[in-house]
């Protein structure tokens, strides 16, 4: 009877994250709230369903009896941040908190499958960074010297990077992490906040060629201590986030052109330089040749995520424990191996559907800052999901970055919760201040 | 914050950037999709990836079958558990390999295939929810029970190994290596054959994985080289063997100490005449040299799906007066396997083209259905179709007047080059044979090895005549 539980199970979850999916992008149609809203409604029990026969399925096959309260402890969570937003943030964009939640889930499910333990630490820290920046829309609507600062932002986030890079802790060849107290955490990604901040308010300020010359040269400066601390990732998002800023800031082409020459040049530069990079590029290239070794991990992932198929081998049913750093870089191949790849390219298309959220949300804002915010965030946030994914598939070499809501680990989550708070009080301000002038204007 | 954007495009250019995104997304899905559709399967089967050891727990490990449909290996149910039997036992041992400890051979080969079912959709879904096995496919090999039995019988208790290909195919239709082992008693008398004490390497796979000096098999890779660097004049080539080579301080003899006399360059390879090719060696360009032997697959991978290893050529321009001499007919730091001679030899009897060397034919359901075809597939050209010529008349000769006279018979015409390889001081040479039939149309290529045997014309080519006799028996004549 389990075994015909789980089978039908593994279609049911595909089905209803399809489903999901699909009200993501047609959500655009709807131009009235109302249409919107249900929508929204219609999202919330196609995710709830999925969650719920995840987690049977989980009690069944683990048959850990804490496995109950803990889900009981994620709807609780789940109902009261979708609800407490609707309450408190009357002007918020449902569908972008909808995916978060969606995201969220299908991290629980992939972490609580691979252990338990860190589903629930997982867990605490999505709680206590969901309340901590529950207050960002809040706090946005009143601060009016964000643009004010920017070498606050730009000495903050060297400094810290360049702390990093000087005593960090070596995780994997890479310096990622300070400890402090007791506590882990990876400075590289709150600076990729404070970093868009920055180019933002340098800007916003203005784009004269001295401007542009100072901006690039804090940005170098950035990359090269992240090189140099050997977080090929994190360089890599920080240079592609500045230059899109950069060009969407101008409109110069030639900046554009230059810059993505420079960037050529420079991986090049970097290939013949550090070896870490020409082994990455070696294990993407032929990862069979040294499958033992260097081609490890990504031929694990790949076999993974063939094993899996289109429908997936179902929960418990594969080997996700088999690849290397599953939980954190390479938890896409795990999702595609036991959910399957139908259920994992959902994923995928509702991380570009935040993205497209967020280049509307860019659109739409009339200062130069938050435009420039908005759509630097959402070019940090595409360009992680793009590395980590792209990685995992073999699409391009595995650069050992996080997918953001999903991976485990307390500051990608906190920093990814702080991103899309930002995102979340662009947006009730732009919503809010239309109110005000249709309010004046009537 | 009233500020106005100063770049007016602000909004075109975010546009503009989406799209790339989604452009770069959308080729990352494709490719996603398209290994999920196309290249899965073939990537998976691979012995590092442990998941596939997951599938036996849902399905009957499938049968392997000779290409005319007999069981080369089965899982038969003993009770509640299941065993897997191989009914011709140490004849087949080494390619058919082995499931139960690691893998090896077609088991390890075609691991997928057995493990995935393709029944009637209905009957697997049924089965699947009341948690009984499925059928696994059963896949049909290129192997030929005839010819693997008359090799396994020729070489009679020998220690050796002997390939069978189709050379304008590539299926291979025999690989026997000996001593073997039964492969139906592997669990009990496992810790026997790993242990250290065993020096008989009853596990190894000799035709493809024993490496051995080739002797004056080698010779054909010489006589290549003098042609390429000669094109017009190599045919003009004399030499006066008096059974001793003398060059400096060294001396190269002929097998047994055999005096040929005047020889053309076509008599020194039809008698193997080793003085000719060592003063045949001293013409040539040993950097040139190793370039041949590389682009013939020395030091390189083998387009072969088994286990194997790679066989070395270590003279490089700058070599001195005796590695030339003992490169040239074959002796010295060479080191070749017989399935790669088989392969060199397939090539000059497919003119030049080397066809990729295959054992599954295709994977049959349990209901017979055909899931998957293989088809014979091009490696690329190893030698130009008139250098294959020139080989083929060259190695025909060796059979109609030279070393070769065992296969020599009115039935058909063979085309080969036998060898006699030393390997220690004061021991019996391996022998070799390698060649195909009929020499003018080639439908087999037969290569032999028999270790510490004699010469090759005398105990090699034997065991070949009685494989090709078998075969024109079987398929109705040349």
């Amino acid at each position: 009877m389990v075994n015909v539980i789980i089978e039908v199970s593994k279609y049911l979850m595909i089905l209803f994250m399809a489903f999901y999916t699909y009200l993501n992008f047609s959500y655009f149609r709807f131009r009235d709230s109302w249409g919107q809203r249900k929508v929204c409604r219609r999202q919330n029990v196609a995710m709830f369903l999925m969650h719920f026969i995840a987690y049977v399925i989980l009690y069944l096959k683990s048959g850990n009896p804490q496995i109950v309260p803990f889900y009981l402890a994620q709807v609780v969570f789940l109902a009261a941040y979708i609800g407490l937003y609707q309450m408190f943030y009357r002007n918020r964009t449902g569908i972008l908190v909808n995916n978060m939640c969606m995201l969220l889930c299908v991290g629980w499910i992939v972490m609580a499958r691979l252990s338990f333990d860190n589903a629930v630490r997982q867990f605490t820290i999505v709680s206590i960074s969901a309340l901590a920046t529950w207050i960002i829309p809040l706090v946005m609507g009143r601060a009016w010297q964000l643009a004010g600062v920017p070498w606050f932002y730009g000495i903050l986030g060297l400094a810290l990077l360049a702390l990093v890079w000087m005593v960090g802790n070596n995780s994997y060849g890479a310096q990622l992490s300070l400890s402090l107290g007791g506590f882990s955490f990876q400075p590289s990604e709150f600076v990729k906040i404070s970093f868009v901040f920055f180019v933002a308010a340098m800007f916003y300020h203005s784009t004269n060629i001295f401007s542009v010359a100072v901006t690039s040269l804090v940005t170098a400066a950035h990359i090269l201590v992240l090189v140099l601390s050997r977080d090929l990732g994190s360089a890599l998002i920080f240079f592609t986030t500045y230059l899109a800023m950069l060009f969407v800031a101008t409109g110069n082409w030639l900046y554009l052109l230059s810059g993505a020459a420079a960037g050529g040049c420079g991986s090049v530069l970097a290939y013949g330089l550090f070896a870490h990079v020409r082994v990455r590029v070696a294990a993407w290239k032929n990862p069979w040749e040294d499958i033992g070794n260097q081609g490890y991990q990504v031929t694990q992932s790949l076999f993974a995520i063939g094993t899996g198929g289109w429908f997936g081998m179902g929960l418990y049913q594969g080997m996700p424990y088999k690849i290397p750093v599953v939980g954190k870089d390479f938890v896409f191949a795990a999702i595609s191996e036991e959910l399957g790849g139908i259920f994992a390219l959902c994923v995928l298309l509702i991380c570009l559907g935040c993205f497209l959220q967020f280049m509307m949300i860019a659109g739409k804002m009339q200062a130069a800052f938050y435009k420039l915010v908005a759509f630097g965030l959402g070019m940090e946030y595409i360009v992680q999901v793009f590395l980590t994914v792209g990685g995992v598939v073999k699409f391009i070499p595995s650069t050992g970055v996080t997918l953001p809501f999903i991976s485990y680990g307390g500051s990608s989550v906190l920093s990814t919760f702080i991103l899309f708070g930002v995102m979340q009080g662009l947006f009730v301000l732009k919503k809010n201040d239309e109110e005000d002038y249709e309010q004046t204007s009537a | 914050m009233n500020r106005q954007v100063p770049n007016p495009k602000a909004n075109k250019n975010i546009l503009f950037i989406t799209y790339l995104v989604v452009a770069a997304f959308a080729c990352m899905i494709g490719y996603f999709g398209y290994f999920l559709q196309f290249r899965g399967e073939t990537v998976i089967n691979n012995s590092y990836n442990a998941r596939l050891d997951r599938f036996a727990d849902r399905i009957v490990r499938g049968e392997l079958q000779s290409g005319d449909g007999r069981v080369l290996a089965r899982t038969e149910a003993v009770g509640k558990s299941e065993q897997r039997s191989y009914p011709y036992g140490e004849v087949f041992a080494h390619v058919v390999g082995y499931s139960d400890y690691g893998k090896a051979g077609l088991e390890a080969l075609a691991n997928f295939y057995l493990l995935s079912s393709h029944m009637n959709l209905i009957e697997r879904t049924v089965n699947e929810l009341a948690n009984v096995k499925n059928i696994g496919d059963n896949v049909v090999t290129t192997l030929n029970v005839d010819l693997q039995q008359t090799a396994y019988d020729a070489l009679g208790g020998r220690k050796g190994a002997v390939v069978v290909m189709e050379p304008d195919t590539g299926k291979i239709l025999a690989m026997v290596s000996q001593p073997g082992y039964d492969p139906n008693t592997l669990k009990e008398n496992w810790d026997a054959l790993i242990s250290g004490g065993n020096t008989q390497a009853q596990l190894l796979n000799r035709a493809a994985q024993g490496l051995y000096p080739p002797g004056s098999t080698f010779k054909i890779i010489t006589i290549l080289e003098y042609i390429r660097e000669n094109p017009n004049t190599w045919r003009d080539f004399t030499f006066q063997c008096d059974g001793r080579y003398e060059c400096g301080d060294y001396t190269i003899s002929c097998y047994h100490g055999n005096v040929h006399g005047s020889q053309t360059l076509e008599q020194a390879f039809a008698n193997s005449c080793n003085g000719a090719f060592a003063a045949l060696g001293q013409e040539l360009d040993p950097g040139k040299m190793h370039e041949l032997a590389e682009q013939l697959l020395f030091n390189k991978e083998l387009p072969l799906p088994l286990a194997y290893n790679k066989s070395s050529f270590v003279m490089n321009s700058g070599a001195d007066t005796w590695e030339v001499l003992q490169t040239s007919i074959g002796q010295g730091a060479t080191q070749m396997s017989p399935v790669h001679n088989a392969i060199i030899t397939a090539a000059v009897a497919n003119g030049g083209i080397l066809m990729k060397p295959y054992l599954i034919e295709r994977v049959e359901n349990g209901m017979g259905e055909e899931i998957h075809r293989f088809r014979p597939e091009a490696y690329g050209n190893l030698m130009t179709a008139q250098e294959a010529d020139d080989l083929a008349g060259l190695m025909q000769k060796v059979v109609t007047e030279g070393t070769g006279s065992a296969v020599r018979t009115d039935s058909y015409t063979v085309a080969g080059k036998t060898g006699s390889a030393e390997f220690e001081a004061g021991r019996e040479t391996h022998a070799w044979f390698t060649g195909f039939a009929p020499a003018n149309d080639p439908r087999l290529v037969v290569t032999v090895v028999v270790e510490e045997a004699g010469s090759g014309g005398q105990v090699a080519a034997p065991i070949a005549r009685g494989i090709f006799d078998r075969y024109f028996e079987i398929s109705g004549g040349p």
